[in-house]
């Protein structure tokens, strides 16, 4: 009888939400904004996502067999990274583009790192600036309504007044998912109010970019109006990258104050980037170059611990 | 008062309306009596009987091997049979006093006391050290050193930890609503060591009943104060109750005295009344025998090394083959392979689970979702610690802080890739203050 009991080290019980969940979580919540960029965009925009993510799958199914790993397609990361990747192409992208991108993603940024969790920047935002770099044609050909067009935040950079209310609610030339507004803000909400994503990183983000874009704007001589912040806030993928790339587990800081300074780091690149860089978007090459600086971010905000600091300052104050 | 509590923590399934609504029911043990002699932290006690002599409940039979230790009592009249180790709750094989039980519960004489206001201080402390009271939440510090700190003047807060933030325990419940006087008396007695302290009976809010009650009994008592405390695990955790109650933060290297408190159990405080009201010494407790595998779970006052596996029978035995036996609460408590585990001091219930939640799950990789940095309630950074301690990285381990762990467990139970955090924590924590100590 006695060998039946599992002696184990405590705690004997475990919250319900695992890793596989989480992920679940993620897809889901950006259902939404595949539903509008499908609606927006045209049966095409289905078969890219499909492509992407099929891609994803089969490249860590794949790398997996061949390095002799236990399979982890089951946790649905890779569904996750494919489905991010897809809704950050236009949808004129050629179809076998997504095939290298996914596995882009998956093999070069992510499974050679070690996988799930130890890679060094978000694999869907790696893949998408490898192409960006690669197919740079295809990858800002903007064909909205059968024709080639340029997207709301080019205008903007070139004068116009952005129409902000077609930009929140996505009926604008752009990537895939990036579009909707409000579609992807459903699916934000969701995000946080199941636990997954918390508010800190996309909050002080678009706060921070808020205040550097009318910072750099005004030095640049652009004239700030409310509109103007609203057409750059909604435009572009500041939205899809603010929830759901930039508050991305393995590639943002796990320290409280290190989530601070990725926050607003994020949106003062991103002003930076969309104000003097030589492309209107910057919210990819933003949250990439932030992923590079989280250990370093979290080196120098190593938590001290319960009760610690304030005993050094007050021995400190006894001294003086 | 309003609703306090501390930054992090969790809430996992309470369970504790298996054995709530049983009313504390005496236990009468019939088997061997075993009384381990390490019931508290400190030197083991020093056996003062030995084989084949008579004793009594209420005798001692070990005293204190220094002082931070504690003397250990009989809880029944029999003889000796036997001095052997004997394994207890926490899975190690202790040296124990084996006392066949006559089943007549002689009583030795209690020294009585009719007006505790006429004790001094010292004969106050003398009497809770002879009863060999100790931390009855599970730590089992002895209380006569708790007490006597090196700055009294600097006291002025006692907390009774009235949390109880296990899921499933129901015994300081049961013994806040059926005999708050003990607790309370005895705060009175704590209070008395330390002029102008305050006491505060901190109670989590699941327990409205038992806030509801103290507030009722402490309403024309202007020193001591009900706090009800958000209901979330470990709120009972000394570290967490002193920040709830006072806004005081205390760490690794520091003691409640240092933050001007002291933090007593609900079943220490009923103790210390025992000892120096009426003179007895510490020999019995409550036990709540639960968990899903249990017929029917409820809570046993009994003497001081009975069996647990008697308690199991009369709680009704196993309805279900359990998969998991737990020694106290599912997040701190020790997991066993035997029933056959003396009741000590600190032993405050047996869970049995018809399922061992743990073993379905396969640890996977960390996906960096910083959950177990926000459920921390040494706001440390659990993920990375144990990763240092995994990798031997001690120097990294320490200057993350990983020797502020409190070792509540939260971090494990929180993980979404049911990564083996605490355990790793701790067992880096073991050996970075080895080292330490080596220096």
């Amino acid at each position: 009888m006695s060998d039946l009991y599992n002696v184990a080290s405590n705690p004997h019980v475990r919250a319900k939400d695992s890793t596989s969940r989480i992920m679940l979580y993620v897809i889901i919540s950006l259902l939404p904004a595949t539903a509008f960029g499908i609606w927006n965009f045209g049966p095409r925009a289905l078969l890219l996502i499909c492509i992407t993510i099929a891609s994803c799958v089969a490249s860590e199914y794949i790398f997996n067999k061949v390095t002799k790993r236990k399979q982890t397609i089951s946790d649905l990361s890779a569904v996750v990274t494919g489905l991010l990747l897809a809704l950050n192409f236009p949808v004129s992208l050629p179809w076998w583009m997504p095939i290298v991108g996914g596995a882009f993603a998956i093999i070069v940024v992510k499974c050679v790192f070690g996988g799930l969790g130890q890679n060094f920047m978000n694999p869907a935002l790696g893949a998408r600036c490898f192409m960006l770099i690669s197919f740079a044609g295809q990858m800002s050909n903007w064909t909205y309504d059968g024709v080639t067009t340029a997207t709301p935040l080019a205008l903007m950079r070139q004068g116009q007044a952005p129409d902000v209310w077609a930009e929140f609610v996505g009926t604008i030339p752009g990537t895939i998912g990036e579009t909707s507004v409000i579609a992807l803000l459903i699916g934000a909400v969701f995000l946080i109010l199941v636990g997954v994503i918390d508010i800190k990183i996309p909050g002080l983000y678009i706060i921070s970019f808020v205040v550097f874009i009318s910072i750099f704007g005004a030095a640049n001589g652009t004239a700030i109006n409310p509109q103007y912040i609203a057409g750059q806030v909604c435009g572009g993928g500041l939205i899809l990258g603010a929830f759901f790339m930039a508050t991305d587990y393995a590639t943002s800081p796990i320290t409280p104050k290190g989530k601070l300074i990725y926050g607003i780091l994020l949106g003062f690149l991103t002003a930076l980037f969309r104000t003097f860089g030589s492309m209107a978007e910057g919210v990819s090459y933003a949250i990439i170059f932030s992923n590079i600086l989280v250990p370093l971010i979290e080196r120098a905000t190593i938590p001290k611990g319960f009760g610690v600091e304030k005993e050094k300052k007050s021995k400190g104050g006894e001294k003086a | 008062m309003g609703l306090k509590t501390f930054a992090g923590g969790v809430h996992p399934f309470e369970g504790k309306e298996l054995s709530k609504d049983k009313p504390v029911q005496e236990y009468l043990p019939t088997g061997l009596m075993v009384y381990p002699l390490s019931q508290h932290i400190g030197a083991p006690a020093k056996p003062v009987v030995k084989i084949g002599d008579q004793v009594k409940k209420g005798q001692l039979i070990a005293e204190a091997g220094s002082f931070v230790s504690a003397p250990i009592h009989s809880s029944v009249s029999g003889t000796v049979k036997k001095i052997e180790p004997r394994r207890v709750a926490a899975g190690g094989m202790v040296n124990s006093i084996i006392i066949e039980n006559d089943g007549k519960y002689d009583e030795v004489e209690y020294d009585a006391v009719d007006d505790v206001s006429k004790l001094t201080k010292d004969q106050i402390l003398e009497k809770i050290r002879n009863a060999g009271v100790v931390g009855m939440g599970g730590a089992g510090f002895p209380t006569h050193v708790k007490l006597a700190p090196s700055n009294p003047d600097k006291i002025d807060t006692i907390i009774a930890n009235c949390a109880e933030c296990e899921p499933y325990l129901t015994s300081d419940y049961r013994v806040m609503l059926e005999m708050p006087e003990q607790l309370i008396e005895g705060m009175k007695i704590v209070l008395s060591l330390f002029n102008g302290a305050k006491g505060i009976l901190a109670v989590e809010n699941n327990k409205p009943d038992c806030i509801a009650l103290l507030e009722k009994l402490t309403k024309d008592e202007p020193s001591i104060s009900v706090q009800p405390l958000r209901t979330k695990y470990p709120q009972g955790a000394e570290r967490s109750i002193i920040y709830a109650c006072t806004g005081r933060k205390i760490n690794s290297s520091m003691l409640p005295a240092d933050a001007g408190c002291i933090v007593d159990n609900v079943e220490t405080l009923c103790c210390i009344y025992r000892a120096v009201k009426e003179g007895k010494p510490v020999n019995t407790r409550v036990v709540t025998i639960t968990g899903d595998a249990v017929t029917d779970p409820r809570n046993f006052r009994c003497p001081t090394g009975t069996n647990f596996a008697e308690l199991v029978e009369a709680a009704g035995g196993f309805k279900t083959q359990p998969e998991k036996i737990i020694y106290g609460g599912p997040m701190m408590g020790f997991s066993n392979f035997t029933t056959d585990i003396p009741v000590g001091k600190t032993n405050s219930a047996l869970l049995a689970f018809t399922k061992d939640e743990v073993k379905q799950y396969e640890p996977g990789p960390c996906i960096g979702c910083g959950r177990c940095v926000e459920v921390c309630p040494s706001r440390i950074t659990p993920s990375r610690l144990a990763d240092f301690s995994e990798q031997g990285r001690y120097d990294q381990f320490e200057k993350w802080g990983g020797v502020e762990c409190v070792e509540c467990g939260s971090c494990s139970y929180i993980c979404p890739a049911r990564r083996y955090l605490a355990q790793a924590i701790k067992a880096g924590k073991k050996t970075v203050l080895a080292n330490r100590r080596k220096k």
